[in-house]
């Protein structure tokens, strides 16, 4: 599938690629009343009469939901409207209480919070930069639960908590040229937002929503009829979808056939993306300027302050973790990939200032324990004081690497630390060399060949000797030490 | 003594509250029993709130008038003074319709920030009045429950769309109201009722809490017997809102300071534009006379142009149903008012809409989603825009050299129930001297000026944006030097009397 969608394609075809994506703002209120964002709080508990769109409720723009915007903006590279207007989007639905949804519309005199930007990151090994069209900010729906028996909707309700969360849209220019490429901006994007603090980037929560424009041209020719693809609720799944999709019109055009221009769906189980089976009408929204609300001006010294404040990047960070550190540009990216991973690694390294091991046991031991265990980072209960902690008694030789790994596993499943459970198993290692002496005179009488191997000069049967030892003593014996006895004593 | 209660102003009430000559339970029940009396006939309010108003006066009486008397503290501004609330102003926990069958039953769960700061100043809300369908009107015919009467002529309309406001005023059922001016919705009742109404600035009065007609024009204002009520009521109800992001971040003046009997070189503006065709005689000579009673004052009266005085009416059918049309989308059956039994969600719309909405409502949704529509909007909506910001810049050219502009407020004198029903185009240009100053945004005030055949006229005076102190001056001095304002109106008189007799 991979192959098919890209390489083979690609000779035939480019493959063109937008992004409408929609982010949850990590604000405390919601975009245009006070009402709570928290999540997961019972039905209809967190409303006012603003987001329930009672008669006669105003909204009053979020300053913190701008600032959130304008930070990502300016990330982006973004051109900042100083004055910009709201529009309402007009369209019925039960999940939407006013039946209008306030979003920021462009027309000429009224443009949204920001456009023209640009995002580069460096895929297979090339520099890409991909144009950011416009960022502008709009209030989420409320939800529909649908009360069902045997397959049949009974009834409906709808939640309005989330009605009026602040959003936060991105779209990108078509400049996308693969479904690789476009998870991987993807990502890169979402990393940006977790630097930035404005969004959690959780797309299984649906945090961070994506829809994506996919067509296909001849080389040289226009753009292709396009369809847009929605339902992508993972990075694996909008690099699956689009795959399936560019496959799909591939074979449309192959056949001389035309694709039809509409709005597909993902099916994450049978992996396929789908048309609604209804003849689509061009949806007329009948925006105009929210009369609610006058134009937002932006002050240019808030502005300023913003950009002045702005977190480093991940593009900086990761550029730093090489020079600073000497980490290398692989192990580098795949640190600061992950933000709260990276800050981890940061406050562990202050305790334990060895950058190259606390990285490797964040990239190995633990990403490893988090991804058998279908676990975000975050998730698991170890600190950067744990995990200093740990390194420290491995450093000073009381436990071994191998105990280190096990005694790390049992952290993570248990949350404790590693003295306690260094002292709870009698794991400290030995290092008593009367105690040692006898377990390897033990093995010396046990193992007579290897012994005569050694002795004739087969350096290897050392090792099977020294492992010997460590398993009589469950791994806690010094290997260093095991080693320097056994010499004097074969030697000797 | 009721009736003599009732034929009080707000100034009087107060000063034989402060003495303890009368109690805010005594004044309540005066108006309420004169509502009893009187409604009936005129049906000004569509919901009395007696047992609630009745509890108000008591803890007024109690814990505000008792405890100023002994200490000699300042009472809050309308402490004890019944006030009557147009029905498309959210009252928390009292039915607020907007005299629609799509919001019947409806309770709010808040108050209006206007009605929160009558609470805060003592006010006695009596209850709710009467309206054309959701503001929509000039007539108060548009009502899903019925017309409202205008008590100088029990078979004319009076007036809308605060047509019970004013009704109830007029008829001393309250000596205060609160109405709402979309295109002259405060003013031309106040005319055709032979009240004082005044519309404020945009911006000037914070709009949370009252249900949208058309967003960018929707004001709301007080209505009352006197220009000295007006002005009290306003400075109540005034003052920056951050509910409400459209309201004016500006301080607000002490309206009644501007209370003073001088126009001496003040410039008044006659648009030459207004006196036209269909501008009833007697209406027209009434507005003169007061021009020549200001210049008599030692104003400098002048012919002045508004060019683009005839778009007004056509610019505003389209700015206002078509923000009406988003406004009025919520009406949906999913949350909240009537719902229409159907087997599916789109059904359901439809009917609720149908069957919930009176025609001149559907008219104008329909008028409304029609200018925004793909391909029209530019020719429609956007055009309207522009030509609405050439009428402000016509405005803005007459106030260069003029403080004031003077003109009728409504071409005729209250007409027949049942005249206009049918011609909407009609009934329409009632509002066309009230339109052109809404959809610029500025203060003007109905002040009675005459009477033709029995029937109240009322003058127009339009100032500056946030210039209510210069508007209140003119209409305060043109009170002073007339006697219009003193009359009363026969109808509710006798009305009285025959339910004395009986
Ligand atoms: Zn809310």
């Amino acid at each position: 599938m991979r192959e098919n969608a890209t390489t083979k394609v690609q000779d035939e075809f480019e493959i063109v690629i937008g992004l409408e994506i929609h982010v949850q703002l990590l604000t405390a209120s919601k975009m245009f009343c006070g009402c709570s964002t928290r999540f997961g709080a019972p039905p209809n508990t967190q409303v006012c009469p603003v987001c329930l769109g009672l008669p006669g409720s105003l909204p009053v723009i979020n300053r913190k939901a701008v600032e959130l915007g304008l930070r990502t903006a300016l990330a982006l590279n973004c051109t900042i409207h100083p004055q910009s207007q709201f529009h309402r989007k007009n369209y019925y639905y039960p999940d939407l209480p006013k039946n209008y949804q306030i979003s920021q519309y462009q027309y000429k005199d009224h443009p949204p919070l920001a456009s023209d930007g640009h995002l580069t990151f460096e895929f297979d090994g090339q520099a890409r930069t991909v144009r950011i069209r416009r960022v502008h900010l709009e209030e989420d729906t409320g939800k529909l639960v649908h009360v069902e028996r045997d397959g049949t909707v009974l009834y409906s309700l709808v939640d309005y908590n989330r009605s009026g969360v602040p959003l936060m849209e991105i779209v990108t220019e078509p400049d996308l040229r693969s479904p690789e490429e476009a998870r991987e901006f993807l990502s890169r994007l979402r990393t940006l937002l977790q630097y930035l603090e404005v969004s959690s980037g959780r797309m299984e929560e649906g945090t961070l929503r994506c829809d994506a424009n996919v067509s296909l041209r001849r080389r040289g020719e226009p753009l292709g009829i396009r369809t847009e693809v929605k339902n992508m609720n993972s990075l694996r799944a909008v690099e699956k979808a689009l795959s399936f999709e560019v496959a799909r019109q591939r074979e449309i055009l192959q056949a001389g056939g035309e694709v039809v221009q509409e709005t597909r769906h993902w099916d994450e189980r049978r992996e396929v993306t789908f048309g609604s089976r209804e003849k689509e009408e061009a949806q007329d929204y009948r925006y105009f300027p929210e009369p609610d609300l006058v134009p937002m001006v932006l002050d240019p010294a808030w502005i300023e302050e913003i950009r002045r404040t702005l977190p480093e990047l991940p593009e900086e960070r990761r550029r730093r973790y090489v020079e600073q550190y000497a980490l290398s540009p692989h192990d580098a990216a795949l640190l600061v990939e992950n933000k709260a991973m990276a800050d981890f690694f940061e406050a562990t390294i202050k305790l334990f200032p060895q950058p190259k091991t606390v990285c490797n046991w964040l990239l190995g031991d633990v990403t490893g324990y988090a991804n058998t265990h279908g676990m975000e980072f975050t998730d698991l209960p170890l600190t950067p004081e744990k995990l200093a902690e740990m390194l420290k008694l491995m450093e000073d030789g009381t436990i071994s690497i191998r105990l280190a790994k096990e005694i790390l596993e049992e952290m993570l499943a248990t949350g404790k630390d590693a003295s306690s459970i260094v002292a709870e198993k009698g794991l400290v290692q030995i290092r008593d060399e009367d105690a040692l002496r006898a377990i390897v005179e033990e093995v010396i009488a046990e193992n007579p060949n290897p012994v005569r191997d050694y002795r004739a000069g087969k350096e290897k049967a050392l090792t099977f000797l020294v492992g010997q030892v460590m398993r009589k003593t469950s791994g806690r014996a010094n290997p260093d030490l095991v080693n320097r006895l056994l010499k004097e004593r074969l030697h000797g | 003594m009721a009736d003599q209660i009732t034929d009080l102003s707000a100034v009087e009430l107060r000063e034989r509250l402060v003495r303890g000559d009368i109690s805010a339970q005594e004044v309540t029940e005066a108006f309420l029993q004169r509502i009893h009396a009187l409604d009936p006939r005129l049906h000004a309010f569509l919901y009395v709130d007696t047992e609630g108003a009745i509890a108000q006066a008591r803890q007024v009486d109690e814990q505000v008038l008792t405890g100023a008397r002994r200490s000699g503290r300042e009472l809050p501004p309308l402490a004890g003074i019944p006030v009557a609330v147009k029905d498309n102003i959210c009252t928390k926990g009292i039915p607020t319709t907007c005299a629609s069958r799509i919001l019947e039953g409806w309770r709010p769960p808040y108050d209006a920030t206007v009605v929160e700061r009558l609470r805060r100043a003592g006010a006695i809300i009596l209850g709710k009045t009467n309206l054309d369908e959701f503001a929509m009107g000039s007539s108060t015919e548009n009502s899903g429950f019925g017309p409202t009467r205008n008590p100088w002529d029990l078979t004319r309309v009076p007036g809308g769309s605060s047509g019970g406001s004013a009704a109830a005023v007029a008829a001393g059922m309250a000596p205060l109201a609160l109405g709402s001016d979309t295109g002259g919705s405060i003013r031309q009742p106040a005319a055709l009722c032979g009240i004082v109404g005044l519309k404020p600035t945009y911006g000037r009065v914070s709009r949370y809490g009252l249900v949208a007609f058309a967003s960018s024009l929707d004001q709301i204002g007080p209505m009352a017997r006197t220009v000295t009520d007006c002005a009290i009521l306003l400075n109540v109800i005034a003052g920056n809102d951050p509910r409400d992001s459209t309201s004016a971040n500006l301080p607000c003046p002490d309206f009644t300071r501007a209370l003073q009997v001088e126009v001496r070189g003040l410039r008044i503006g006659i648009p030459r534009e207004c006196f036209v065709e269909g501008l009833q005689p007697e209406v027209r000579e009434a507005v003169l006379q007061a021009a020549r009673l200001f210049s008599d004052l030692g104003a400098v009266c002048e012919e002045i142009s508004l060019p683009h005085l005839d778009y007004a009416l056509p610019t505003y059918y389209l700015i206002a149903p078509a923000e009406a049309s988003s406004n009025l989308a919520r009406y949906d059956g999913v949350q909240y008012g009537y719902r229409a039994k159907a087997g599916d969600l789109y059904t359901m719309y439809a009917r609720t809409r149908r069957e919930g909405f009176g025609a001149e409502v559907k008219r104008r949704i329909m008028l409304g989603t029609y200018a925004l529509s793909a391909g029209y909007y530019e020719a429609f909506y956007l055009k309207a825009l522009q030509v609405r910001t050439l009428i402000k810049q016509d405005f803005d050219v007459a106030f260069q050299d003029h403080d004031l502009i003077l003109m009728p407020t409504s071409p005729t004198v209250a007409f027949p129930l049942g005249e206009k029903v049918t011609d909407p185009l009609q009934m329409y240009l009632n509002d066309i001297f009230t339109i052109p100053v809404s959809l610029a945004g500025l203060p003007g005030i109905s002040v009675p000026c005459g009477f033709a055949n029995g029937l109240p006229i009322g003058l127009q005076l339009v100032g500056r944006p946030f210039d209510e102190e210069t508007v209140l001056r003119a209409a305060f001095t043109f009170e002073q030097h007339t006697e219009y304002w003193k009359a009363r109106p026969v109808t509710s008189d006798t009305v009285t009397r025959d339910k004395v007799k009986e």
